[in-house]
């Protein structure tokens, strides 16, 4: 079929399918990529930078689609850590459940993970969108700097522990909150964010369910009375 | 006021060493302000260094090349393991990362223009690459940190080589730091921070932890580059004989081992000075770790902290080390805690503005400030214009050079046509404390303590 490329990891080496996404797809008229026996292979489809669709089949190790650009990549299985990390642009979507450090340091584009993601989700965010249709672990969005986050299940412990600017919506329950994190009411621009991200990501909840979390900016500046107690 | 003794007072003035006036000052500073003391630049206590090494000259026992005639090359390579495109330089003395953030803009510029000319490398920091490096340095190490401000993939791919930081001499498990004062518009908007906040960076990497997890994630970074760009791993100094191993088995092509005294634009000063050991044992451990594995010749290890001399840089490479970074040095040779700076051609003295800072060349660490008087590490729009590229560019090109004589001086000196070939054997050591840390032995003796 024109314009389908497929390969079978199997039989291809990874450094191979990494290449031909990198050098040779752009110019070859191929607008859909799909990558058969995944097999917990680590670095599929990483550092793109072409508007291609990828479809992964099976399970994917590390940093699946890492620092992508433009590409949108869906994943029919679960993702290892690090799934979309430094992601610039483009679209990374889990059909499974997601390991640790989904979508950390993401600069822009959308993750969504139809499952649960693990401890650390969206750490160090630096703008990217992150939806879990599922809970998130603990430490979730560790330092996240900018971008929005939304939950539709639970948050474990410490969620938004030394927030800068990032925005975290979570539907269920927050096990418990980190270090300048907390609860602020949701404004009509809230319910848009909310609603615009589940509508991208395919989920159908009401947004008036979600709580905003964001940085008491307590942590800004150093402040000498406060006996580093924090 | 301090009283300043005669040495006829006796007793009634005899100083504590416990307690003297740096330990009183100390405690009344914590007492006052209820925060540690932050700073720039490294450690200054005396730690056992290079200094305390000397080489053994030819004579009759080994032959001499002519100092200033015969061929003596300085070229290096690194990132031969797995590297489709290692790092080719004409000399072993590299600039060593340092951020865009911590340094303005125009000082990033004179690095580059210095390291080109001089056919070597530069390095990036805590704060992404700046346009004003990239196109001045013919090879920049772009820098993968825990942080990963303005880290991106448009730039791994601009990079030469991909320097994956874990730690720093200056503060080996510690994050960085760049206080809201050199927080600028174009600094935050590069690690997407609000202006003025008072920054701390990551101690960890965000998205692996431990050895097992490197190794993928250098394989990751190879898969992004298609196997090309050399993977440095740099690591502050502690359990250096691990640390070397473990970044060797997670398939690092060059080590970077940063010791005690290297430098640092903001840290706590108890991490500077109690924090990490001595260029000098580090690289010791280092080179026993690359050999332990039978990996000389295949993995390259960069030393730094503290190097700041042709015979710094000669010493380091006969212990081992296949080459140098420099930080600290290249920036005293831009103009860091020089009493005047350079305008239009003529030298302005900056002495009014150390003592603004209550403190003199020679010994200023306010870089954490940003309002370097000599215009070096600020992101002042008035101050940074102190120092014009082309002035940093040209003193750094002479330091560098000089350095470079220094070292094949010394190496035709040892009878070697290449500083590479520079050996243990040409070295010995002037202290104990010297010949323990480096496994050489006591200057006029075979003894090396502990063997």
């Amino acid at each position: 079929m024109e314009g389908v490329k497929q390969f079978d990891l199997a039989v291809t080496p990874l450094r191979e399918v990494n290449r031909y996404l990198h050098h040779d797809v752009a110019a070859s008229g191929v607008e859909r990529v799909k990558i058969l026996n995944a097999d917990g292979a680590h670095s599929i489809a990483v550092g793109l930078n072409v508007p291609l669709d990828i479809e992964v089949d099976g399970h994917c190790g590390y940093y699946l689609g890492g620092m992508n650009q433009l590409a949108r990549i869906t994943v029919q299985g679960n993702a290892g850590p690090g799934v979309g990390e430094n992601m610039m642009s483009g679209s990374i979507r889990v059909k499974g459940f997601a390991s640790t450090a989904a979508g950390a340091s993401a600069h822009g584009g959308l993750l969504a993970i139809q499952g649960d993601a693990a401890l650390r989700c969206g750490i160090s965010l630096k703008g990217g969108d992150i939806v879990v249709g599922g809970s998130v672990g603990s430490f979730s969005a560790f330092m996240a700097q900018a971008g929005r986050i939304v939950v539709c299940g639970d948050a474990g412990d410490g969620l938004g522990d030394s927030l800068y600017e990032a925005v975290i919506y979570v539907r269920g329950s927050v096990r418990s909150l980190g270090t300048d994190a907390r609860f602020e009411p949701m404004k009509a621009s809230d319910y848009e964010a909310v609603r615009e991200l589940l509508d991208a990501a395919g989920f159908e909840h009401d947004p008036r369910d979600f709580k905003r979390v964001a940085s008491a900016k307590s942590l800004y500046h150093w402040n000498v009375d406060a006996n580093q107690e924090y | 006021m301090t009283h300043e003794r005669t040495g006829s007072e006796g007793l009634s003035l005899e100083e504590s060493a416990g307690y003297d006036r740096r330990t009183l000052d100390y405690i009344q500073r914590a007492a006052a302000t209820g925060l540690y003391e932050i700073r720039g630049l490294g450690a200054k206590r005396k730690v056992a260094s290079f200094d305390d090494l000397v080489f053994l000259g030819a004579s009759l026992s080994r032959y001499p090349l002519e100092g200033y005639r015969e061929k003596c090359s300085t070229k290096t390579v690194l990132g031969t393991r797995h590297a489709r495109k290692p790092v080719e330089l004409a000399t072993p003395i590299t600039i060593a990362g340092m951020s865009f953030g911590a340094l303005s803009a125009r000082v990033k510029e004179s690095l580059g223009r210095a390291a080109t000319a001089l056919g070597t490398s530069t390095t990036t920091g805590d704060g992404g690459m700046t346009v004003e490096e990239r196109s001045s340095s013919k090879t920049l190490v772009y820098q993968c940190l825990p942080s990963r401000y303005g880290f991106n993939p448009d730039d791994v791919r601009k990079a030469d080589a991909i320097e994956i930081v874990i730690g720093q001499g200056a503060k080996p498990g510690g994050g960085g730091m760049l206080l809201g004062q050199k927080v600028n518009p174009r600094v935050a908007r590069m690690r997407t921070l609000p202006p003025g906040v008072d920054q701390r960076s990551a101690s960890r990497h965000p998205d692996w932890t431990g050895p097992d997890d490197l190794v993928i994630k250098i394989n990751e970074l190879r898969e992004i580059t298609d196997w090309e760009k050399p993977i440095y791993v740099k690591v502050g100094a502690t359990r250096v004989n691990h640390d070397v191993k473990l970044a060797i088995h997670a398939g690092a092509d060059v080590i970077v081992v940063d010791g005690m005294q290297g430098g640092t634009a903001a840290t706590q000063t108890v991490f500077i000075e109690h924090v990490g050991i001595p260029t000098l044992a580090a690289l010791r451990q280092a080179v026993q770790a690359i050999d332990d594995l039978e990996m000389r010749g295949k993995v390259q290890l960069i030393i730094s902290g503290g190097i700041r001399s042709g015979a710094d840089v000669a010493k380091a490479l006969a212990m081992g080390a296949d080459a140098v970074a420099i930080g600290q040095g290249v920036l005293m040779a831009l103009g860091c805690n020089s009493g005047s700076y350079v305008a239009d051609g003529r030298h302005v003295s900056a002495i009014e503005d150390y003592r603004r800072l209550g403190t003199a060349p020679g010994f200023c660490h306010h870089c954490h400030t940003g309002k370097c008087p000599v215009g070096v590490t600020t992101q002042d729009p008035q101050l940074e214009q102190r120092l014009d590229p082309a002035v940093g560019a040209k003193r750094l090109t002479n330091y560098l050079k000089t350095l470079n004589m220094e070292l094949t001086t010394i190496a035709r000196a040892c009878g070697k046509q290449d500083v590479h070939h520079l050996e243990r054997e040409d070295l010995v050591a002037l202290t104990v404390e010297a010949a323990a840390m480096a496994n050489i032995p006591l200057a006029g003796t075979n003894w090396v303590p502990g063997s």
